[in-house]
């Protein structure tokens, strides 16, 4: 998790290593064929679950398109109710005024629940800089803590994971029996993580959804860890990214609804918590501190593209991750980022730049199985071609890429030169055609043969044909 | 021919494709007997070559326009373009005005062709009508959707609408059908490990279907999947749609 982070994500490398790795498919396949399936029922019980997809995403179009509005309405909403707002415009401004909120704050103890903005900004590493304890509470992140490991899936963080390599860990790490029983595993969890919770002076939680017109902060989980790290601590710390802002309450509904059927293919979460405001006098829980930071890191460079604005809509569903055919073989710590899938693919080259992150939009066959699914209809195979042509102007592809473009424009610019180049290309062949097919080219077109035969030039074009018939 | 009056002949331009034309003549033969069959007056311009699919999904816009605007001139008077292929029909429709939207009238341009280019089945069975081509095939064929077609082009049911109306032809199930083959173009060579463990895949699933021949809308696939097939020395075959309906 602490380790630098190199230069370039090679996504090629990355998943001949993941393909090499029986335990991560084995896992991998089966958690996504699970997803996969309950999503899909989940939505054919809706009958207007299209309608509902286009609506879940002209709300978040709508939001981004009065951003500004609504997140400056959001923070005096919330300042009005007695909490206050951070703006973070990166992830060293973001960690700052949270280790510096901890510190005036003397607090000794933190409680996390799941949050994917909080990775984004690496704030564990520094809380524990810090001096703070710092627990994660989300039964999947617990285990990756313990295990040192970031997580590979934007709601399933443990995904890659087997219920005997979490056995293994909670043997070495809490002396816990073996178990092969998940529940077992899971009360093993359940009664350490219970005296962090009472513990705890700090609440650390991301944020699904704010609503601009309340000041309502809206958490959604399945746990109840989430409820516990807002409600127990005396301070509440959220951390949420400017693209979680709905301008009103009313439009909550929609998007509950979509995110919980397309993530877990559950009708709805197990607790949604509606936060609006500390603790009040009079009222039996609740945090007597409630702080939001706001975040940017480079999501208005998203906001001011209109090419990929749109994939600020992004509900963090992961139901593009779990159709996707090349997550599924590749797994979360193939893209080297935070936000992995066809998702991470587009918004990661944006967040960290193209000469880091520019294999990633290539790492696809743009089978278009991840905008069938997503619930805001984020368009990410247009976007990953955006990228991809965006990522060749800046040069941060290899000359392989290059050299067949040249050559295939060469050969395609007309009818002349098509016959020459065919015509070359027969007789080259002849050194590789065996039984009507060719079982090994050369480098770099290798990696065809690797896998399936290719088939030879015909001997009469159809274009041929066509003229002697 | 059922359900099309003879002698009311449409003409249509073949878009055969690079592939078809280089690699796979014979489908094209067969693109055009079920195109008259159909009842169509079949032309091909000779000047055409490649929609520049290769290159724009690589990212080599620049490339991909200049075949674009050759693609646009060449096929500029055809009344209608058919391709047997959905990728490049979709590139053709979908992508060319993305493509060239910095040259407001090649872009205009660009959707007026995109307007009249189908992709065959879709041809045949949206603006012909035509379901039953008097096609004979024996034997069991698993129908692949090929993904630009199915989520492109929106092509679910026009060409298994066709193969149902084959006589002797016994259309089988494929299991996780929609599911990619993994060919993804220069995909299936730069990530070839992951191309090919998604053709793994997508073999199983022909291999239990029990199916003798599997078909689709793509030789780019049908390519992919052949390849893999005869790696593996299945007996199992492959046909283009085409080639299935223009048994007889």
């Amino acid at each position: 998790m602490n380790k630098p982070r190199p230069a370039h994500i090679d996504m090629v490398a990355n998943t001949k290593l993941a393909l090499q790795d029986a335990d991560l498919q084995g896992a991998l396949n089966h958690a996504l064929v699970r997803f996969r399936r309950l999503r899909t029922d989940a939505a054919a019980e809706v009958p207007e679950w299209e309608a509902l997809r286009d609506l879940a995403g002209e709300i978040k179009a709508h939001a981004l398109a009065r951003l500004d509005v609504h997140l400056t309405q959001l923070e005096s909403r919330i300042a009005a109710l007695g909490g206050t707002v951070h703006w973070a415009s990166d992830a060293v401004e973001a960690r700052r005024i949270i280790a510096d909120l901890v510190r005036t704050r003397g607090v000794r103890r933190v409680v996390k629940s799941k949050s994917m903005t909080t990775e984004e900004i690496h704030l564990n590493r520094a809380l524990e800089a810090a001096g703070v304890a710092v627990v994660e509470t989300d039964l999947g992140e617990y285990v990756l803590q313990l295990a040192g490991e970031p997580p590979s899936h934007i709601i399933a963080p443990t995904i890659h994971k087997s219920v005997a390599a979490v056995s293994r860990l909670f043997s070495e790490k809490l002396g816990a029996p073996p178990l092969d029983d998940p529940e077992d595993l899971n009360r093993v969890a359940r009664k350490a993580l219970r005296t962090e919770f009472l513990a705890a002076d700090m609440g650390i939680t991301g944020v699904n959804f704010a609503i601009a017109e309340t000041g309502t902060l809206v958490v959604v989980e399945n746990e109840g860890n989430a409820r516990l790290a807002t409600t127990r601590p005396r301070i509440h710390v959220a951390v949420m990214g400017i693209e979680k802002v709905l301008p009103r309450l009313a439009d909550l509904g929609v998007l509950l609804r979509v995110l919980a059927r397309s993530a877990t293919g559950q009708r709805a979460s197990v607790y949604v918590s509606m936060i609006t405001g500390p603790r009040r006098t009079g009222e039996a829980d609740g945090p007597e501190e409630l702080h939001l930071l706001i975040l940017d890191n480079g999501r208005t460079r998203l906001l001011a593209d209109p090419d990929l604005r749109d994939s600020l809509r992004c509900v963090r569903c992961g139901a593009c991750l779990n159709v996707c055919p090349v997550y599924e073989r590749a797994g979360g710590h193939a893209y080297e980022s935070v936000y992995s899938g066809p998702i991470g693919s587009v918004i990661t080259p944006v967040l960290e730049g193209l000469p880091r992150a520019g294999d990633l939009p290539f790492a696809s066959t743009l089978c278009g199985a991840c905008a069938e699914v997503c619930p805001v209809k984020i368009d990410l195979p247009r976007m990953l071609l955006e990228l991809r042509a965006r990522a060749v102007r800046a040069g941060v592809i290899g000359w392989v890429d290059r050299l067949f473009a040249r050559g295939w424009t060469f050969a395609m610019s007309g009818p002349a030169r098509l016959r020459v180049v065919a015509g070359l290309g027969r007789l080259v062949q002849r050194l590789l055609v065996r039984r009507g097919r060719i079982e090994r080219l050369p480098y770099p077109f290798a990696g065809w043969t690797a896998h399936r035969t290719a088939p030879p030039l015909a001997a009469q074009a159809f274009r041929d044909w066509w003229r002697s018939r | 021919m059922p359900g099309r009056a003879p002698g009311s002949s449409s003409p249509v331009a073949l878009f055969v494709t690079c592939l078809v034309d280089q690699l796979f003549p014979h489908v094209g033969a067969a693109t055009v007997r079920v195109l008259e069959r159909a009842g169509c007056a079949v032309n091909f311009p000779g000047a055409q070559t490649c929609c520049g699919q290769p290159t724009f999904n690589d990212g080599f816009w620049a490339d991909a326009a200049g075949l674009a605007r050759r693609f646009l001139d060449v096929f500029a008077d055809a009344p209608q373009i058919v391709v047997p292929s959905g990728s490049c029909a979709a590139m053709v429709r979908e992508w060319y005005p993305r493509l060239l939207r910095d040259e407001p009238a090649q872009a205009e341009r660009a959707r007026a062709v995109g307007q009249r280019t189908y992709e065959l089945s879709e041809y045949l069975v949206r603006v012909l009508r035509l379901t039953d081509l008097g096609a004979r095939f024996p034997g069991a064929v698993a129908y692949h959707p090929a993904c630009h077609g199915l989520r492109g082009l929106h092509l679910r049911e026009e060409p298994l609408a066709l193969l149902r109306g084959v006589r002797d032809l016994r259309l089988v199930p494929l299991p996780g059908a929609e599911e990619c083959c993994g060919f993804g173009g220069f995909f299936a060579v730069k990530f070839s490990g992951l191309s090919g463990a998604m053709l793994e895949a997508k073999l199983r699933a022909i291999e239990s279907s029990g199916a003798e021949v599997v078909t689709a809308t793509d030789v780019s696939c049908l390519m992919h999947i052949a390849g893999g097939l005869t790696r593996r020395r299945s007996k199992i075959r492959v046909m283009h749609i085409a080639e299935v309906l223009a048994a007889v």
